[in-house]
C-alpha cells in the first residue's frame, strides 16, 4: 500500500462528489424559478439513494469477479462491503490488507462510488420541470442496478485490480477510456435522451420562454464541476504520478479551448459571446477529455476541447429540429461530447503518453479508432434500449410524469411542498394567499392520482 | 384638478425629478413597470435559442396638479426625459373628480 496514492485518491473521491452538488447548482440554476428545487433535488436524491446501494451491492455488481462474457460481476461477492474490511493494525499503520494497485480496496469503492452517483444526477437534466420525485428515485436505483454498474464493471474493471476476471470493453475490446466517457457520459446522454422521449415535451416547449433563472447559480456550478473534474480525471491515475500530473494538465487546456471554441461560435452565430455559453463550452470540454486525457499530449488536447466547444454549441440545437424535449442538454452535451471524447481517442492519441497508443493521425492506423467506436456504440444502444424499457414501464405502472395543472404551478410546489424564493416582499408568505391554494389544490389533485 | 401620468426610460427619472422640482411640485409618485410600444422588446439567446422579450421596464411617474399647472408639468417631463430616441415614453393628462388629504380631511385644491 502506497500512503501518497491513497491520500490522492481518497482526497480525490471528495472532489468528485463535490460533483454533484455542483452540478445540482449548474442545472438548477438553469431551470425556471418554480423548478429549481426538484431539479436540484433529483441530484441530492441520486447522492442519498446511490451511496447506498453502491455500498449494499453496486461496487459488487461492478467489480465482484465476471459471472461469464465480462457482462457483470458478481453482486454478492463482496456484498455490504465486510470483505474488503481488514488492516494490519496500529503498529504497521493501518496499512489495508485488501488492495486494488497500491491503494485500499476501499479507497477505489469511494473513489467508485461518486462516480456512479454523478452518472444518475447527469440523467435528470433531460427531464427538467416535469418529472413526480418518488418515480426519478425509483428509476435512479433501478437504472443504476442494471445500466450503470454493468456498465461500470464492462468499462472499468481491468483483470486483477479488484477481482481476477473484468469486464469487455476494458480487457477484451481493450478501449481506452480514462476516466468514463462511455460509462458514464455516453451512457447518461443515451438514457437522457430515451427519458425526454418518454416523458414528452414541457408545456410550451419551443413556444413559451423557458430562460434559465439564475445565470450566476449556473456559473458557480461550472466553476465547482471543473474543480471537481480534476479528482474525477487525474484521480483515475489511482496514484500521485507522473500520469496524475500529465492528465491534470490534459483536463485544464481542453476546457479552456472548449469553452473559446463555443464562445466563438456563438459570437459569430449569435452576435454574443455569453454566460451560459461559457460555462457549457467548459462542461463540453470536461466531458470531451474525460477518456482522453491519459492517451492525447497537452496540444492534442487542445484540438480536442476546441472541437468539442463548437460541435457541442451546434449539438445543442439538434432538440427544436428533432422536436426532443432534452431540457437541459444532456445529450447535447453529455452524448455529444462523451461520443467525440471517446472516439478522438482513436484520432489524437499519442505514444508519447502514458496510454503509450498511437490513434490515426499519429501514424497508428484504424487499430484503436475501431475499438474506440464499438466501445462508445455499445454503452449507447444499451443504455438507450434499457433505459427506454425502464422508464416506460415506471410511466404506465406509477406515473413518471406530474399533471398539467401540477406543471404549470410549479413542480417544486406540488412535489416538494417548498418554493425556492420568497418573492412577496408585502408579507404574503404564510397565508392562504390565492396562488397557495392553487398549489394546494394542484397538489390534492396529483395526490388521489398516485 | 388633473393626474399626469408619464411613461418614461428609468435613467431619467433623475432629470424628471429635478425638473419638477424646479417648478414647484411639491410630490410625485414612482413606480417600476413593464410594457411596449413602437420600441417593441429585445431579443435573448440562451445556447442558440432566440427568446423574444416583449416588455421594457419603464418608470411611471404620477403627479397631482391643478388646473392651470398641468401644461407646465408636462412640458417640464417632456423636456427632461426626451433623448430623441424611440421608447422615450408617454405623458397624458386625465381629470380627477376629488383629491383628499389623508391626516387632515382636506378636499380639492386645498388637498394638493
Amino acid at each position: 500500500m502506497n500512503t501518497g496514492d491513497t491520500a490522492w485518491v481518497l482526497a480525490s473521491a471528495a472532489l468528485v462528489l463535490l460533483m454533484t452538488p455542483g452540478l445540482a447548482l449548474f442545472y438548477g440554476g438553469m431551470v425556471r424559478a418554480k423548478s429549481v428545487l426538484n431539479m436540484m433535488m433529483m441530484s441530492f436524491g441520486a447522492l442519498a439513494l446511490i451511496s447506498v446501494l453502491w455500498v449494499l451491492y453496486g461496487y459488487s455488481e461492478a467489480f465482484g469477479n465476471d459471472v461469464g462474457a465480462g457482462l457483470v460481476g458478481n453482486p454478492f461477492e463482496f456484498f455490504g462491503l465486510s470483505q474488503l474490511l481488514g488492516t494490519q493494525g496500529v503498529d504497521k499503520g493501518f496499512a489495508a490488507t485488501h488492495l486494488v494497485f497500491t491503494i485500499p480496496s476501499l479507497a477505489f469503492v469511494a473513489f467508485q462510488a461518486v462516480f456512479a452517483i454523478i452518472t444518475v444526477a447527469l440523467i435528470s437534466g433531460a427531464i427538467a420541470d416535469r418529472a413526480r420525485f418518488g418515480p426519478w428515485m425509483v428509476f435512479a436505483g433501478v437504472w443504476a442496478t442494471i445500466v450503470y454498474f454493468p456498465v461500470a464493471h464492462w468499462v472499468f474493471a481491468f483483470d486483477g485490480a479488484q477481482s481476477a476476471v473484468g469486464g469487455w470493453i476494458a480487457n477484451d475490446l481493450k478501449v481506452i477510456d480514462f476516466a468514463g466517457g462511455t460509462a458514464v457520459h455516453i451512457n447518461a446522454g443515451a438514457a437522457g435522451l430515451a427519458l425526454a422521449l418518454i416523458l414528452g415535451k414541457r408545456r410550451g416547449f419551443g413556444r413559451d420562454p423557458m430562460r434559465p433563472h439564475n445565470l450566476p447559480l449556473v456559473m458557480t456550478g461550472a466553476g465547482l464541476l471543473w474543480f471537481g473534474w480534476f479528482g474525477f480525471n487525474a484521480g483515475s491515475a489511482l496514484g500521485a504520478n507522473g500520469q496524475a500530473a500529465e492528465v491534470w494538465v490534459t483536463t485544464m487546456v481542453a476546457t479552456g479551448a472548449a469553452a473559446l471554441g463555443w464562445l466563438a461560435t456563438e459570437r459569430i452565430r449569435d452576435g454574443h459571446a455569453t454566460s451560459l455559453g461559457a460555462a457549457s463550452g467548459v462542461v463540453a470540454g470536461l466531458v470531451a477529455i474525460t477518456p482522453s486525457c491519459s492517451s492525447v499530449t497537452p496540444l492534442g488536447a487542445i484540438l480536442v476541447g476546441a472541437i468539442a466547444g463548437v460541435v457541442c454549441a451546434l449539438a445543442v440545437g439538434l432538440k427544436y429540429r428533432f422536436g426532443y424535449d432534452d431540457s437541459l442538454d444532456v445529450v447535447g452535451v453529455h452524448l455529444v461530447g462523451g461520443l467525440w471524447g471517446t472516439v478522438s481517442v482513436g484520432l489524437f492519441a499519442s505514444a508519447a503518453t502514458t496510454a503509450g497508443v498511437d490513434g490515426l493521425f499519429y501514424g497508428g492506423g484504424l487499430d484503436q479508432l475501431w475499438r474506440q467506436v464499438v466501445g462508445a456504440l455499445a454503452v449507447l444502444v444499451f443504455s438507450f434500449v434499457v433505459t427506454y424499457v425502464i422508464g416506460t414501464i415506471i410511466q404506465r405502472t406509477m406515473g413518471f410524469r406530474i399533471t398539467e395543472e401540477a406543471e404549470v404551478a410549479g413542480i417544486d410546489s406540488v412535489e416538494h411542498a417548498e418554493t425556492a424564493y420568497d418573492f412577496a416582499s408585502l408579507g404574503g408568505s404564510g397565508g392562504a394567499s390565492p396562488s397557495g391554494q392553487a398549489h394546494a389544490e394542484a397538489r390534492n389533485t396529483e395526490g388521489v392520482r398516485a | 384638478m388633473k393626474l399626469v401620468t408619464a411613461i418614461v426610460k428609468p435613467f431619467k427619472l433623475d432629470d424628471v425629478k429635478n425638473a419638477l422640482e424646479l417648478i414647484g411640485i411639491a410630490g410625485l409618485t414612482v413606480s417600476e413597470v413593464q410594457g411596449f410600444g413602437r420600441q417593441r422588446g429585445h431579443t435573448e439567446v440562451y445556447r442558440g435559442a432566440e427568446y423574444q422579450v416583449d416588455f421594457v421596464p419603464k418608470v411611471r411617474i404620477e403627479v397631482v396638479v391643478g388646473e392651470t399647472d398641468a401644461a407646465r408639468v408636462v412640458d417640464a417631463v417632456v423636456e427632461a426625459a426626451s433623448t430623441g430616441q424611440i421608447g422615450d415614453g408617454k405623458v397624458w393628462v386625465t381629470t380627477i373628480d376629488e383629491i383628499v388629504r389623508v391626516r387632515t380631511g382636506e378636499r380639492g385644491d386645498d388637498a394638493l
